[in-house]
C-alpha cells in the first residue's frame, strides 16, 4: 500500500507527461468517467457538499483500521478531481488523512479548482474528508 | 464563418485600444471577455480619472474651504450633473449616489418600504428578478406583513402582461421589476408596466443594472418612481451606483443611514436632516469612484447609445445564429426584445465543465444560476452558460467562442 504522499507523487508524475491543457483535462475527464457513480441512496442531503454550481457527494466507511471514501459529482471535471482526491486519501489511517498535506493539486497546476470555494465544493470536500479522519481517529482511540 | 459588421456604427478595433485589459493573455491565449453582464471592463479614461483624482485632487468634499476640497467637491457634483443629463432626470437632487444596484434597492425597501407600506399591502416582482430584487422585499414583507407576489413569464422569458394586469389591484403598492434580465437578456416593457402600476396608485422601481449601457434612459418619459443601477456595468468603477427617485418621494422618505453629511443640525435632543440629495449620503462617500464615473458616462455618450445598441444587436444576432448551429445547444431566453446576453444549455454537458474548458481557451463566460435561482426553477434547470457582449467585443471573438464550444463537445462527447 502506497502512502498518501507516494500517491500524490505518482499523480504529479502522471501529469508531467502532458504538455498541453487538452491532454491534461482529457485525462481528468477520463478519470471522472471511470469513477463509479455513487448509488442513488448515497446521494442524500446528508452526504452532499453543495457548491454554487456543481454538487459533490461524499461517503466514508471504515474497516476498523482504515477509512475508505466514495464520491461523485454532477460535473465531470469536478468528478475527475474528486476521483484524484479519493485515490490519494482513501484506504489510509484516519490520523494520516487528518494531517495529510495535499500538495499535488498545486504541483499539477489545478490549484485554481480548490480555490474556487464557492463554485464547486472541492475545498469543502477536502475539509470534510479530513473531518472524517479526525472523527474516526477519536472513535478509534 | 466570416461577416463584417457595419463600420458605420462604430470602429470596434479602435474602441478596443481604449481598454487596456483586453490585451491580457489568459492560459496562453488572447482574452475573449464575454462576462460583461457581470461587470464591464474600463476604458483608459476611467482608469486615468481614478488615479488622477488621487494624484491631483484628493480631499474630503463639502464644507472644506481649501482649494483641493473645493476642487474635489466640484468634480463630485459634476458627476451628479452628468448622471442627471444621462438619465434625463428633472432635477439634480433626484440623483443619489449609492454603492450599487443592490444598495439602492435596499435603501428603498428600508426607507420607503418601512415607512409607507403596511400589513396586507402587495409588492409585485417578476419571475426573472435577480436575488437583489427579491431578498430585500422578502425581508420587508417579513417585518411589515406585506405580501410579495410574482408576475409569471412565458417560455421565451417574457413577462405575461395579462397576468400582470390581473394582479394589479388597489392592494398593489409597489411594483419592482428588472429593466433587462441579467440571465435571459429580455428587455421588459417598463413604460407599460409603469403606466399600469400608476393607474392603480402603485409606485414603481426599475432595476436598471443591465440596461444602462445598452438602452437610452429617459426618466421623465418613463415616469417610474425609482430607478437604480451600478456604474461598474456601465464601464465605470466598482462600489458606485445610482438611485434616481422622484423628488417628492425622496423628500417624504426618512433617511437611510445616520451620520455626518446627512444632517442639518445635531443636538443630543434632536437632529434635523440635510436636504436632498445629501440626506441619503451619510459619511464620506466613495469620492474617487464618483469622480471617475463621469469619465465612463462621457465615454459612452461620445460613442452614442444608439450606435452601441445597433452594434451589439448585430453581435447578438450573429452569435445567436452561430451558437444555434451547434448541435445539442439550446438557447434559454428567446424574447422578441432582448439585448446582448445569450444563456444556453448543451445537451449532456454540465455548465461548469463548459466554463472550465472555455477558460482554458482564454474565453471568459459565466456559468451557474446567475443569482436568479427562482428563474432557473421556472425553467427546471440548475444553471446555464452565459455569454454577454459589450461594445468592445467582435465577430472574431464570437467565432472563437463557437470553436471553443466545439472543442468542449469533442472533449466531453
Amino acid at each position: 500500500m502506497m502512502t498518501i504522499n507516494e500517491v500524490q507523487d505518482e499523480l504529479i508524475e502522471d501529469f508531467s507527461l502532458f504538455d498541453d491543457w487538452e491532454s491534461k483535462y482529457e485525462y481528468i475527464i477520463d478519470m471522472g468517467k471511470q469513477l463509479a457513480t455513487l448509488k442513488e441512496e448515497f446521494k442524500s442531503e446528508e452526504n452532499i457538499i453543495k457548491g454554487c454550481q456543481s454538487r459533490v457527494w461524499l461517503t466514508a466507511t471504515t474497516d476498523g483500521d482504515n477509512l475508505a471514501f466514495e464520491a461523485d459529482s454532477d460535473a465531470i471535471i469536478v468528478k475527475g478531481l474528486v476521483s484524484m482526491l479519493v485515490k490519494v486519501l482513501s484506504g489510509h489511517k484516519p490520523e494520516d488523512i487528518a494531517k495529510a498535506d495535499l500538495y499535488f493539486m498545486e504541483r499539477i497546476g489545478l490549484h485554481q479548482h480548490l480555490a474556487q470555494t464557492r463554485s464547486n465544493g472541492l475545498a469543502s470536500m477536502v475539509k470534510q474528508m479530513k473531518t472524517y479522519g479526525l472523527a474516526y481517529q477519536s472513535i478509534n482511540q | 464563418m466570416t461577416l463584417t459588421l457595419s463600420n458605420e456604427l462604430l470602429n470596434a478595433t479602435k474602441i478596443r485600444e481604449d481598454f487596456p485589459i483586453l490585451n491580457e493573455v489568459i492560459n496562453g491565449k488572447p482574452l475573449v471577455y464575454f462576462d460583461n453582464a457581470a461587470t464591464t471592463q474600463k476604458p483608459r479614461s476611467v482608469i486615468t480619472a481614478l488615479s488622477g483624482y488621487y494624484e491631483h485632487t484628493n480631499a474630503n468634499i463639502h464644507r472644506g474651504i481649501h482649494h483641493l476640497a473645493e476642487k474635489a467637491t466640484a468634480e463630485f457634483e459634476a458627476t451628479r450633473k452628468s448622471i442627471q443629463t444621462f438619465m434625463n432626470a428633472r432635477l439634480m437632487e433626484e440623483i443619489i449616489f449609492t454603492y450599487g444596484t443592490t444598495d439602492g434597492i435596499n435603501l428603498i425597501a428600508q426607507t420607503y418600504g418601512r415607512s409607507f407600506l403596511k400589513k396586507g399591502d402587495e409588492i409585485l416582482i417578476s419571475t426573472m428578478e435577480h436575488h437583489s430584487n427579491i431578498v430585500p422585499w422578502q425581508m420587508l414583507c417579513e417585518e411589515k406583513g406585506c405580501v410579495l407576489r410574482i408576475i409569471p413569464i412565458n417560455d421565451a422569458g417574457e413577462i405575461l402582461m395579462d397576468s400582470y394586469d390581473n394582479m394589479l389591484t388597489e392592494r398593489t403598492k409597489l411594483v419592482s421589476v428588472v429593466h433587462v434580465s441579467n440571465t435571459l437578456g429580455t428587455v421588459n416593457p417598463v413604460e407599460e408596466i409603469t403606466r399600469k402600476a400608476h393607474a392603480v396608485g402603485a409606485k414603481v422601481l426599475i432595476d436598471g443594472a443591465q440596461a444602462t449601457l445598452h438602452l437610452d434612459l429617459d426618466m421623465q418619459a418613463l415616469d417610474c418612481d425609482f430607478y437604480v443601477f451600478s456604474m461598474h456595468k456601465l464601464l465605470g468603477p466598482t462600489g458606485m451606483g445610482i438611485l434616481y427617485g422622484k423628488k417628492e418621494l425622496l423628500d417624504a422618505m426618512p433617511p437611510y443611514r445616520g451620520g455626518g453629511e446627512m444632517i442639518k443640525e445635531v443636538t443630543f435632543e434632536k437632529t434635523t436632516y440635510n436636504e436632498l440629495p445629501y440626506k441619503f449620503e451619510a459619511g464620506t462617500p466613495n469620492i474617487a469612484d464618483v469622480v471617475a464615473s463621469k469619465a465612463a458616462v462621457d465615454y459612452v455618450q461620445a460613442i452614442g447609445k444608439s450606435n452601441i445598441a445597433a452594434y451589439e444587436n448585430q453581435l447578438l444576432d450573429y452569435a445567436t445564429d452561430a451558437l444555434q448551429s451547434i448541435q445539442g445547444l439550446k438557447v434559454v431566453g428567446t424574447a422578441a426584445n432582448k439585448i446582448s446576453v445569450i444563456s444556453f444549455l448543451m445537451e449532456g454537458i454540465h455548465h461548469q465543465d463548459i466554463g472550465v474548458l472555455l477558460d482554458q481557451q482564454g474565453i471568459a463566460v459565466r456559468t451557474g444560476h446567475h443569482c436568479t435561482q427562482p428563474l432557473m426553477q421556472r425553467f427546471g434547470i440548475p444553471g446555464t452558460t452565459r455569454a454577454s457582449f459589450a461594445v468592445y467585443n467582435t465577430i472574431d471573438e464570437v467565432d472563437r467562442l463557437v470553436q471553443g464550444l466545439y472543442k468542449v463537445k469533442k472533449m466531453l462527447g
